[in-house]
């Protein structure tokens, strides 16, 4: 049975009719076009899925739709302001902290998640934060030195 | 798109009409490409006809058509480096165009990192052919000859008078030149080069970091629907009967089956995961009787093919001159890619056209693949590879190409398969597991005096003995497939092929000989080195760590290891902290020098090689694949564990300067050393020699009980 459901998405208000037990990942993938957001494993191990729901970091691939109802959702495409792009992806891009980019997204918005909770970690709160979203190309270090970066021009902006 | 003829690739006369004007080059790939590597499947009745390699448009843009494809490992980079500095152009006016069957010259796959030492070269000749061209066009457009013409940034000036300066896409305009490649490619000036040589970060980067960045997943086509098809439960299992009713009664779902193979369909992704669940299947088994347990007994027992790799001198002899002869056997597992990105396809037909855009290291393997299973004839069957999620050798196979073309003849609609992370561990093909067995001898000074090495069903890439042994053999033992199988499943290229393994053994053995002879382990090995270039990686190591001599075990917890791989020489030290209570190894630091000959992207190679390592410590610790019989016990990441934030060391690499060498591989080097010396370090730390990999805790537990 299909239900409408209501939500906010990277800011505007979002009204799909869909079967309520899809996962949000699909829906946002398939329905909505938002494929920044990735499919890596299927059961929240690896975080290449992961949007923001209320500020929180979540695995859309392990949540229904019908969990999003009522609430603010950012994706990676969501981060960019008037076409500037958030402070996070432009440290990425300013330390290569990708290869493959396949992660990326979801390491962003992990990311995004830990400095909304935490605005100025320590290297070791970072690895903390970041443990569970995998990377196999290997570019973990330079991850941990953007999100140093971006949590430096956060606060200095505000 | 359409296409006229049909020989393999896009004709010449279709390929110009297509693209419009301009200046092209064209190169007949068989005459420059190495085809002895071309495993038989894959072998092609040659064209006789040419590809195009670059088109100047009559904007000024440079299109690089390359069948190579990128996966993270930076060519979209470095490749527009070198055809940027062959042509004089800016580097923003390249684009490149990569993995399209109809529109890139054939290419065997990008794998083996041999995009800059083998394609590199050949593209770089063709630009520096259409640079001759296009002086060819200004010298009558300017009315000086082509000598007294230099090329700044596209625009083609008379050097006498710089006012007289015309660019290249106003020569290109309203053209329709095309040129065929015969020179063989020449060394260049490096102190010429604007480009190579300096460090460029990621081309692709703005893209991958605001979801822009389209992998095969990512498109999406009117009446696309998803596909999963139903799998065994193990390797060598045959399908004997299968009810498909239940899947058939969930709504918006539709069952395909041809002969064995079964499928459901259906607009809603997560509908065809439920549907096929609802099948129920009886298989017929045929398994082997061995598992992650007893393999390095059942291969060391197995029927092979024997073959003598290498032999120097004579090893009876060179027992004779031993003071000390040291034998021990080395093993690892099988190991997955397990990239991020799941093995995904979308095909469609178009007439009797199909079309499949694929996450594949090999998109003209695919196009084969496709031709042999749903019997197309090659030109009807066109693959282009957006980005790649991560590759590391998983992805030179295809099969899920194969069947999403199959499905989109089944249904008539588009079909996109993307495997579930299960069926990416089940069907790929693993890193080999293999055996290595070593008997060396030294004599009373410390010099190697036999090295007797056999390698065991994972293959000999690294395998050579590298230090200066007088007696020494190199013995393969491989599957002999007429007689019996040995890997229950499928294996296949892991980054560095098996040279993880050789220099492994090699390097534990090396440092087990050093610390009986009672030398520092690094002394010993410069002492039974001739190798000028590992000489040299070996001082710029030392002093990139500050590594100061001592005899192992020191205590210290510091390893060391070398090797060679894709024709790049490198060096590795590292120092590790083991927690003798729960075998816990944490790595604290990493440094490693490589000589890779001229290195294009100094940025671009130093992430490979950071990747190398990061991605090393994975096969070192924790990756193995347990199996019992043709069933994969290991299918996701959470009993797969691949390295995480925490693991990752302070990492310090160094890449030699040898801009006026040869350039050679750097996407896998780095790699082949890490087991070793953590290994070694292990050893130095606690006194604890392991013989298998990966070093569980429990391995580590019980090596030092053994102390």
């Amino acid at each position: 049975m299909e239900e409408t459901i209501r939500f906010k998405l990277n800011g505007k208000k979002t009204e799909l009719t869909t079967d309520p037990d899809q996962t949000l990942l699909w829906v946002l993938r398939n329905q909505l076009g938002f494929t920044g957001t990735k499919f890596g494993c299927g059961i929240g191990f690896c975080g290449a899925c992961t949007v923001l729901i209320n500020n929180e970091p979540v695995r859309s691939c392990m949540m229904p739709v019908s969990g999003a109802a009522g609430k603010s959702i950012v994706t990676i495409e969501g981060l960019a302001k008037n076409g500037n792009l958030h402070p996070l992806q432009k440290a990425f891009i300013e330390h290569d902290a990708l290869q493959c980019g396949y992660c990326t997204p979801g390491m962003i918005i992990t990311a995004a998640g830990l400095l909304k909770k935490n605005p100025s970690p320590t290297r070791q709160q970072i690895i903390d934060g970041m443990e569970d979203n995998l990377c196999r190309c290997g570019a973990h270090n330079r991850i941990i030195e953007a999100i140093q970066t971006a949590a430096k021009e956060m606060k200095g902006g505000k | 798109m359409k296409k006229t003829e049909s020989n393999p690739g896009m004709k010449r006369r279709s390929f110009v009409k297509l693209m419009g004007g301009g200046i092209f080059i064209f190169f007949q790939p068989w005459s420059i490409l190495d085809l002895s590597a071309l495993p038989a499947d894959q072998a092609r009745s040659l064209s006789k006809d040419y590809n195009a390699f670059i088109r100047i448009a009559e904007d000024g843009t440079v299109s690089c058509f390359t069948g190579k494809i990128e996966m993270g490992q930076g060519i979209i980079t470095s490749l527009a480096q070198m055809m940027a500095d062959e042509l004089n152009v800016l580097l923003e006016k390249v684009k490149m165009v990569m993995g399209d069957t109809d529109l890139c010259p054939y290419d065997q796959g990008t794998w083996g990192s041999l995009t800059t030492r083998s394609f590199g070269p050949n593209m770089r000749a063709a630009a520096a052919e259409a640079r001759a061209v296009l002086l060819e066009l200004a010298s009558s457009k300017l009315g000086v000859p082509p000598s007294q013409l230099e090329v700044k940034e596209g625009i083609v000036v008379d050097t006498k008078n710089p006012q007289n300066a015309i660019a290249y896409g106003q020569l290109a305009k309203g053209q329709k030149i095309e040129k065929f490649l015969d020179v063989k490619p020449s060394p260049e000036d490096h102190t010429k080069f604007t480009y190579m040589g300096k460090p460029y970060k990621h081309s692709d980067a703005k893209l991958k970091v605001t979801g822009e960045a389209k992998y095969a997943g990512d498109l999406k086509l009117p009446g696309m629907i998803f596909a999963r098809i139903l799998r065994p439960p193990s390797h060598g299992a045959k399908l004997s009967s299968a009810d498909v009713s239940g899947a058939e009664k969930i709504e918006g779902v539709q069952v395909v089956r041809d002969g064995d193979f079964i499928a459901v369909v259906s607009e809603n992704r997560n509908k065809v995961d439920e549907a096929i669940l609802k099948i129920k299947a009886d298989y017929t088994f045929d398994e082997l009787k061995v598992n992650d347990r007893t393999l390095k007994d059942w291969m060391l027992k197995a029927d092979s093919r024997v073959s003598i790799a290498k032999t120097e001198g004579d090893i009876a002899v060179g027992r004779q001159q031993s003071d000390k002869v040291f034998e021990h056997t080395y093993n690892d597992p099988y190991l997955a890619h397990a990239a991020i990105e799941t093995h995904t396809a979308l095909a469609a037909f178009e007439g009797d056209k199909v079309t499949v855009w694929a996450s594949t290291q090999s998109p003209f393997g695919l196009q084969d693949g496709i031709v042999r299973e749903l019997g197309l004839p090659r030109e009807k069957v066109r693959v282009i590879t957006p980005f790649v999620g991560g590759g590391f050798g998983g992805k030179a196979a295809y099969q899920q190409g194969v069947e999403a073309a199959r499905l989109a003849k089944l249904t008539g609609k588009p079909v996109m398969v993307v495997w579930t992370r299960d069926e990416v561990f089940f069907y790929d093909t693993f890193h080999p597991a293999g055996v290595v067995r070593i008997a060396s001898g030294m004599d009373k000074s410390g010099r190697i005096t036999m090295w007797d090495y056999h390698v065991y069903f994972s293959g000999t890439r690294g395998a050579e003995t590298t230090y200066d042994v007088p007696n020494a053999t190199t013995t393969s033992y491989s599957e002999n497939t007429k007689v019996s199988r040995v890997h229950p499943f499928g294996t296949g290229p892991w980054r560095a092929p098996n040279n993880n393994m050789n220099t492994f053994a090699r390097e534990s053995q090396i440092d087990i000989m050093a610390s009986a002879a009672g030398i520092d382990p690094l002394e010993f090995r410069l002492k039974n080195l001739k190798d000028e270039k590992m000489i040299a990686c070996w001082k710029s190591v030392a002093e990139k760590f500050g590594y100061s001599s001592a005899k192992a075990p020191s205590g210290r917890g510091i390893g060391i290891a070398c090797g060679t791989d894709a024709g790049t020489w490198l060096a590795m030290m590292v120092e590790v902290k083991v927690d003798t209570s729960n075998g816990k190894v944490t790595v604290l630091r990493v440094a490693c020098t490589q000589d890779m000959g001229l290195c294009v992207n100094p940025q671009g190679a130093l992430i490979q090689m950071e990747g190398c390592i990061a991605m090393g410590l994975g096969y070192t610790f924790t990756e193995e694949v347990r199996f019992e019989g043709g069933n994969i016990l290991d299918r996701n990441y959470d009993t797969y564990q691949i390295p995480r934030f925490s693991w990752i060391p302070k990492t310090d690499c160094v890449i030699l300067d040898r801009m006026d060498q040869a350039p050679q591989g750097g996407g896998e080097p780095a790699i082949i050393t890490v087991g070793a010396a953590v290994g070694n370090a292990i050893f130095d730390a606690t006194g604890a020699r392991l013989f298998r990999m990966p070093f569980t805790r429990e391995r580590v537990l019980e090596a030092l009980k053994k102390i």
